[in-house]
């Protein structure tokens, strides 16, 4: 049995190449895939824990984090469309207006 | 080889190829392969969670991450895509804030993990605090429909609201 403290490792790794990939492009899209790397990493943690504990709330709340990152997946998508229609651009330094 | 054995191994595959995946997705210039580059490291998460015995986790990860929210994404990829922006800077001039950031989160959450396994923490509890069997998809379920039911409709009304989000965003302006 691999010990925990490997899996929270392996999470923290995925969080942390997330928020540089966050930080340092400036595609919105990629921006978006790396809160995508976010979410995964979180769950990996409430999967781990809910082995360690030997109880299911962990996975149903990984369920639950999955759901989230589907929803805000379309709404962020939609968010892009709506944008590079009034841009042209996908680059995050151009979203200086809230109203075009 | 036993059993335990083989699930070590394809914990440290799966580790590094999610790993490799994401620092892959970050720093390729390409969106396209940056957005393949994602599904592998979904998919080895997926193996991660198979070696944690979460089935349904598992199933769940390939059918509606990689089947659904990738789809999703190069869908946008190739209706928004331009050649133009490939000859545009990809990076922002931030990779010192990056590296610090980087620097003082990976202490802070590194220390806590440290921390953790020195108080004994991390160590396997002699008093379990529930019972999860091997096969777990039929308690994965009736925790969904018993304990968490209405966590579960409220996340329904939220899939709606995106519904609806998603389509405001997408319309033309009347």
């Amino acid at each position: 049995m691999v010990p925990i403290g490997h899996y929270l490792f392996l999470s923290l790794a995925l969080f942390i190449i997330g928020v540089i990939g966050v930080v340092t492009r400036r595609n919105v899209i990629i921006i978006l895939m790396s809160i995508e790397l976010i979410l995964n990493a979180v769950n990996i943690n409430l999967v781990a824990f809910s082995r360690h504990w030997a109880n299911i709330d962990g996975q149903l709340f990984s369920l639950f984090i999955i759901t989230d990152a589907a929803a805000e997946a379309a709404v962020g998508l939609g968010i892009i469309i709506a944008f590079f229609k009034n841009r042209e651009t996908l680059l995050a330094d151009e979203m200086d207006l809230l109203k075009f | 080889m036993t059993p335990q054995q083989i699930s070590q191994i394809a914990f440290y595959f799966f580790a590094g190829l999610a790993v490799l995946g994401a620092i892959l997705t970050v720093t390729v210039r390409n969106v396209v392969h940056s957005a393949i580059f994602l599904i592998t490291s979904l998919l080895a998460t997926a193996g991660i969670f198979l070696t944690l015995g979460a089935q349904f986790v598992f199933a769940v990860q390939i059918i509606l991450y990689v089947g659904g929210i990738m789809v999703l994404f190069i869908f946008v990829i190739m209706l928004v895509n331009l050649d133009v922006a490939l000859h545009q800077l990809q990076f922002n001039r931030q990779k010192w804030v990056a590296l610090l950031l980087a620097l003082a989160l990976g202490s802070q959450l590194g220390f806590a993990v440290w921390f953790a396994r020195e108080q004994g923490v991390l160590d396997i509890p002699s008093g379990r605090a529930g019972t999860l069997s091997p096969q777990n998809v039929e308690q994965f379920g009736q925790a969904l429909f018993e304990k968490y039911a209405l966590p579960f409709e409220i996340a329904s009304v939220l899939l709606l609201v995106a519904l609806i989000g998603a389509v405001v965003m997408t319309k033309k302006r009347a």
